[in-house]
């Protein structure tokens, strides 16, 4: 008889083909993958030269995301000769192989990871892998998910399985109601600084406990979003009603009795009581405050009221230098309080931040505002899908109105391999997921912060707690 | 795949924390469709100088390391991205294995699946490691890997662990592919069961 499972133990059992070894390694079975145009081209090339066939093409989605341009007018023109051969590559990679893609002009483009939820691609304890590391962020809809690279992409499309070996399990608890202004960004940037960037390092994490269920779909998803921010290999959350309602009527999702049958089994995947993590930690929603990052990796970050830290503090030598390098690079002198710092832009965008409730966010912020003159400030929606529905409820044109950029849809200045690249010295203000050095351009300094953080800095002008704008009103 | 059994080689110290993909293999290098001229990307921003001079400060910059075949790096190396752009670059620069205390997960897989050999090892050896090879006399140093051993150019040996169905891949460059297809009638008889107990995923 098995003993009680953790969710995860749940959806790994369930997905199993075989066992390889006595060491946890499994051969894994993946339900779906969602591939882009620039991790999947030698994947593809394998398959040609070995004369391998895609096992089975409808497992897969193909969305153009990465490399296109975002301006205002959608143009189905790449900026650059590379990023236009990875697109028309890609194409003939899906016409050749029978995947279904939504390219630059389709009205279900986007990110793929707000479009294969909104499309109700994935749904609750199916297992998703994909070449990108956010991949994570389904574990908001009660299916595990986790990135992997291209020679892993080729394997999949080759083989519909993974070679894979089991994760230990950590447990993230949180409890509390949060305070005015905080959202589920601060809860996972917290969390980060907590239990550092390789803190869930080996782990697939559950988030649980009051507070994650009084989340919408859509907020859970960006914590599940940046686990791996924290070196997790999977985030996953018990289904409840909420994702029900969310995927009910989806395009892709199962209709009629067969969506009854599929509920009744979904409302088997949570974790049994007493089941073994191996690590648990909890954490009081309540006590946070708006989170933003002052260094150079997602863990160098402090709620806004705070200063920069005094690398003279750290008495680890390696851990100093790391300290000195990330504040030389942000260009921030220690004991500086982070409310104040100048910006030059703000950013609203990426898989992390990008869907309708992030945008209403913003907008309940910057309606009857305006954006600071020194500030350059885009909103780059999740996807076209979004950026409809952002137009319809008329929050497009408040942020028109407040002096925001009102673009079409890409993963654009998260990491800046389109054309939306900041210059050395530019400081953004940013509601994606990763301030490394270079990410959103050689030299440019990244803060990360909640959706209505990043429009409290762009009024302002400044790095902002935005409870204090929010009162003027 | 390029089989892994022993390799003498230069290791050069890198023991920043935390080093991410973005780093390792900067956005300007990822615009291909093929594997192809990736050794100039790595680590870009730190090797070369805004003029596109190679900076002399930098480790891989200076003999012997310049010819570097191991890093010796800090932990969480190969957080962030999943690009296997960035391991596809090192392997080109000539790199063959690293070892460091801890390795991000996907970059993690994505060096096992390049040939690239990943040894973890405790904080002291790195650091013992990481401090002889930063001589240039002792710089040198042999990976076994059928022994799991580093000899240092002391004369000193450090085991370490590997698990076997990894150890079996690099040893004699299988083809994961290859070796998952012989499996395909239980991977159809499963998914066959699978589609018929959740008829939606079908």
């Amino acid at each position: 008889m098995k003993g009680p499972r953790t969710l995860y133990q749940k959806h790994i059992d369930a997905h199993t083909v075989c066992t390889l070894d006595d060491h946890g390694h499994v051969l894994l079975y993946i339900d779906r993958q969602v591939a882009n145009e620039y991790t999947s081209p030698q994947a593809f090339s394998g398959l040609r030269e070995a004369n391998r066939t895609v096992w089975r093409p409808s497992s897969t989605l193909g969305v153009v995301d990465h490399v296109n341009p975002t301006t205002p007018d959608r143009v189905a023109t790449m900026p650059d000769a590379g990023g236009a051969l990875q697109v028309s590559y890609f194409e003939q990679n899906c016409r050749d192989f029978a995947i279904e893609l939504f390219d630059v002009l389709d009205k279900r483009q986007g990110i793929e990871h707000v479009v294969a939820p909104e499309q109700g691609f994935i749904l609750p304890g199916m297992v998703v892998a994909a070449g990108d590391s956010h991949t994570t962020t389904y574990g908001a809809l009660g299916a595990f998910g986790f990135g992997i690279g291209t020679s892993e992409i080729e394997h999949l499309l080759a083989t519909q399985t993974l070679v894979y070996k089991r994760l230990k399990t950590l447990r993230v608890n949180v409890h509390g109601k949060m305070g005015a202004g905080v959202t589920s960004k601060d809860i996972i940037m917290a969390l980060i600084r907590d239990i550092g960037a390789s803190g869930a390092t080996g782990y697939a994490i559950e988030f649980s406990g009051p507070t994650i269920e009084s989340l919408s779909v859509e907020a859970r998803m960006t914590i599940c979003n940046m686990a791996v921010e924290a070196g997790a290999r999977g985030a996953f959350m018990a289904p409840d009603e909420k994702v029900y309602a969310y995927l009910k009527d989806k395009p892709r999702a199962p209709k009629g009795a067969q969506w009854e049958q599929a509920v009744e089994k979904w409302k088997a995947l949570y974790s049994d009581p007493g089941a073994h993590f191996d690590k648990e930690v909890e954490l009081d929603a309540s006590a946070l405050e708006p989170m933003v990052t002052w260094g150079t990796s997602p863990d160098q970050a402090a709620p806004i009221g705070e200063c920069v830290p005094d690398p003279r503090l750290e008495s680890d030598l390696i851990r100093r230098q790391d300290l000195q390098r990330a504040l030389r690079y942000m260009g921030l002198e220690p004991g500086t309080r982070l409310a104040g710092v100048p910006i030059s832009h703000a950013f609203i965008g990426s898989c992390t931040n990008a869907r309708i409730e992030d945008l209403r966010d913003v907008a309940r912020i910057v309606r009857g505002r305006k954006v600071a003159a020194s500030v350059r400030a885009m909103i780059v929606p999740g996807s076209t899908l979004v950026r409809e529905q952002a137009q319809a409820e008329g929050l497009a044109q408040i942020f028109k109105d407040a002096g925001f950029e009102w673009r079409q849809s890409g993963c654009s200045m998260c990491l800046a391999m389109n054309d939306d690249v900041l210059s050395p010295g530019d400081r953004c203000a940013s509601s994606t997921n990763r301030n490394f050095e270079g990410r959103q351009g050689a030299g440019a300094r990244t803060h990360l912060m909640s959706p209505a953080m990043v429009a409290a800095a762009a009024i302002c002008g400044h790095l902002t707690d935005v409870r204090q704008l929010s009162m003027e009103t | 795949m390029q089989p892994f059994t022993i390799v003498r080689g230069t290791a050069a110290p890198l023991p920043a924390a935390n080093v991410d993909t973005d780093v390792i293999m900067p956005k300007q290098f990822l615009k291909g469709i093929d594997r192809n001229g990736l050794d100039r990307g790595v680590f870009f921003d730190l090797r070369f100088l805004v003029d596109g001079a190679p900076n002399p400060a930098f480790i891989l910059n200076q003999a012997p390391w310049d010819h570097a075949s191991f890093l010796i790096t800090g932990p969480n190396f190969g957080c962030g991205s999943s690009r296997e752009h960035a391991v596809w670059g090192l392997k080109q620069l000539g790199i063959r294995a690293l070892i460091g205390t801890s390795f991000a997960g996907i970059f993690y897989d994505n060096c096992q699946r390049n040939g690239v050999l990943l040894i973890q090892v405790k904080e002291s050896e790195q650091q013992e490691i990481s401090h002889l090879v930063g001589s240039p006399e002792n710089s040198q140093i042999t990976i076994d890997l059928h022994a799991q051993q580093i000899h240092l150019q002391t004369g000193k040996m450090i085991g370490f662990e590997i698990d076997p169905l990894r150890k079996k891949a690099l040893l004699e460059g299988l083809d994961a592919i290859g070796t998952t297809l012989e499996h395909t009638s239980r991977i159809r008889d499963f998914e066959t069961q699978h589609h018929r107990s959740n008829p939606w995923l079908a």
